[in-house]
């Protein structure tokens, strides 16, 4: 039984078929990478599975549990958390809430408690911390913890990103273009972070990405995706010679 | 200008930052300990208001402020904590518990108030909760066998542990003292715990907030909730402050004033609510000004600058009617809003930050420093 598997997922929207009886498989601790043309659907694919779309058909498993009738925020208490293509940040909090927002799914405390600031929730609050500054340390964003989001740059925005889906502690990880608008350095690092997650953290890694410089880089596997369907799956090099993907890419 | 060395994650959590805070704000305690046996009482009076003007505006800036959900209703709210007390106490029944069924009553009709909150969004939400103002003042208008319609209700005054306790005695100030002051550090305790967080992640983006596992809908209905129960607690000692309440007093206008309290402190912290709360309190004494003194003075003015005693009277007479025309209050709330929306969307606290930012930094400010801020009020998340 695979780690991850979605089957027959399909997405809808009136007659255009964002994505068509899509079947992939992911097992435990490998780093894949979606590709594909614009609107090809790798975009859809995420927000089906974390839920932001309803799939017309087909069903999701996860570490052998059907997760396709989970609410959204469901999805995220079940250890799978993602990052947004055109970044979704708290942008009137500090880099801090930010991270700790992402603490929430292992939040206990009750309301009447949180009223009262009791030490419980001390406690609770700096253990909290204590996890996110491993995460701050993890990915050198020591000197923006207390920068309100508004005032920083797009690279460490995505960046920052990236610290609150692993504040979440998550055990699968939907990175969804995380090198989109990073310059070259910038891009290297997110690649040794991506295989950094995967070695120490024992993350288990799905990206759509375009940069594929990056993708053959880190990933283990890659689907092609166009109009919705799989193209092709396999090693990188395999994905990239294919003679369907290269049509796709550049026409036959 | 000082800096913060954190040496430790306690830090990051604790309400004062540092010292400096304490001796301010253990200052300002002091001064309004001391303020009942210094001032007159019509000066009391006007603390008493201010008191729970800036309770209603905590509560409605932990709604909108903090979880990004407008509302014009809070008059409601208000009124429906000042009638549970107003009916309660005709039974006898003793203050700590009235006070305490208004807030959970008022929390609970929050609370379902709060359902149609989680698929509206911005104007259609404002217009939902200016419905629901409507209906309540009509309820309350018509319910004669409980609310005795638009005759109103007398209350009596409060009796607290075996004394009473006189609405325009120190004691009834010291009393609304206290309900600020909880409810300022019970919201301060909420925002820093993870609670509060998911309210700020509502606010700023749902999407976000939902896959980072936040059940947006609950929160939404616990942040109505909330900001209603503590309108509903403000809502008694209200009622006790004016000692009789009827329908229209908890009008439209009322909600506008709690929205005036928060949009011109500022939005993004509760110091807004209580600098609000001075500034709204502050123009019925203007407004009286400008009634009683502003003709008679204009008119000699005119008279000096030579307009004749006829013509000066006749600019009197003038000045006279515009001050004390019908809706003039509405008109300055409404000019005032859009002033502070287009030059100052901070707010008399924002301006009190770049004041102390000023002296802080001489002579290095720059006038630009605050030119690219994006903040909540003007940016496109408040839809």
């Amino acid at each position: 039984m695979s780690y991850f598997r979605a089957e027959n997922l399909s997405l809808h929207f009136g007659g255009l078929k964002a994505v068509d009886a899509v079947s992939f498989a992911v097992e435990k601790g490998e780093i894949l990478s979606i590709i594909g043309p614009n609107g090809a659907g790798k975009s859809s694919i995420f927000n089906l599975i974390s839920r932001i779309y309803s799939p017309t058909s087909g069903r999701i498993f996860f570490e052998d549990q059907d997760i396709t009738g989970e609410p959204a925020y469901g999805i995220a208490k079940l250890g799978i958390a993602r990052t947004f293509q055109n970044i979704e940040l708290f942008e009137n909090a500090t880099v801090l809430n930010n991270l700790l927002v992402g603490r929430h799914r292992h939040s206990t405390t009750q309301l009447w408690q949180e009223l009262l600031f009791l030490p419980s929730v001390r406690a609770k609050e700096k253990a909290h911390r204590r996890r996110v500054e491993q995460v701050i340390d993890f990915l050198d964003l020591e000197p923006y913890r207390d920068k309100l989001i508004s005032g920083l740059p797009y690279g460490v925005r995505k960046v920052i990103e990236l610290a609150r889906a692993l504040c979440t502690e998550p055990r699968l990880i939907l990175l969804d273009e995380p090198s989109s608008g990073l310059n070259v350095e910038e891009t290297d690092d997110m690649s040794f972070w991506i295989r950094d997650m995967k070695s120490e953290l024992g993350i288990t890694v799905v990206m759509v990405e375009h940069d594929m410089t990056l993708v053959n880089r880190v990933s283990d596997r890659v689907i092609a995706l166009n109009y919705g369907r799989v193209l092709a799956m396999g090693t990188p090099s395999e994905v990239q010679h294919h003679p369907d993907v290269v049509a796709a890419y550049l026409g036959s | 200008m000082r800096f913060l060395f954190k040496t430790d994650y306690e830090d990051d959590i604790r309400l004062f930052p540092h010292s400096g805070y304490v001796w301010s704000y253990g200052t300002l305690l002091v001064l309004l300990v001391i303020a009942p046996y210094a001032l007159s009482s019509y000066l009391i009076s006007q603390l008493v208001f201010v008191c729970i003007y800036a309770t209603v505006g905590v509560a409605l800036l932990i709604l909108t402020g903090f979880t990004g959900q407008a509302s014009l209703g809070h008059a409601a709210f208000l009124a429906i904590g000042a009638y549970t007390a107003a009916y309660l106490q005709q039974f006898n029944v003793p203050f700590p518990i009235y006070f305490l069924a208004a807030g959970l009553l008022t929390g609970l009709v929050g609370a379902i108030v709060g359902f149609p909150a989680l698929r509206l969004q911005g104007i259609y939400l404002v217009i939902a909760t200016i419905s629901f103002a409507f209906i309540v003042e009509e309820i309350l208008a018509r319910w004669e066998s409980v609310t005795h319609g638009n005759e109103g209700m007398r209350i009596k005054t409060i009796a607290l542990l075996g004394t009473t306790v006189p609405r325009d005695g120190p004691a009834f100030y010291f009393l609304c003292l206290a309900m600020l002051i909880l409810t300022i550090v019970g919201s301060l305790n909420l925002l820093r715990s993870p609670t509060g967080r998911a309210f700020i992640a509502i606010r700023d983006s749902e999407t976000a907030a939902r896959s980072m596992g936040i059940n947006v809908a609950l929160y939404k209905v616990k942040s109505f909730a909330i900001s209603a129960a503590i309108t509903g607690f403000a809502g008694v000692l209200f009622a006790h402050k004016l000692s009789f309440i009827s329908p229209e007093m908890f009008t439209l206008q009322l909600s506008i004033e709690f929205i005036i309290v928060i949009l011109i402190g500022g939005i993004f912290s509760l110091h807004g609510a209580v600098l609000g709360a001075i500034f709204i309190v502050m123009i019925d004494p203007f407004l009286t000004y400008l009634k009683d003194d502003m003709p008679g003075m204009i008119g000699s003015v005119a008279a000096a600058l030579g307009a004749g005693s006829e013509g000066a009277a006749h600019i009197q007479d003038r000045v006279a009617a515009f001050a004390s025309a019908n809706g003039l209050k509405g008109a300055i709330y409404g000019v005032i809003i859009v002033l502070f929306v287009l030059f100052e969307p901070l707010g008399l606290y924002g301006r009190w930050l770049k004041i102390k930012l000023f002296f802080q930094l001489f002579p290095l400010y720059k006038r630009a420093t605050f030119k690219r801020q994006k903040i909540y009020v003007k940016s496109e998340r408040n839809r």
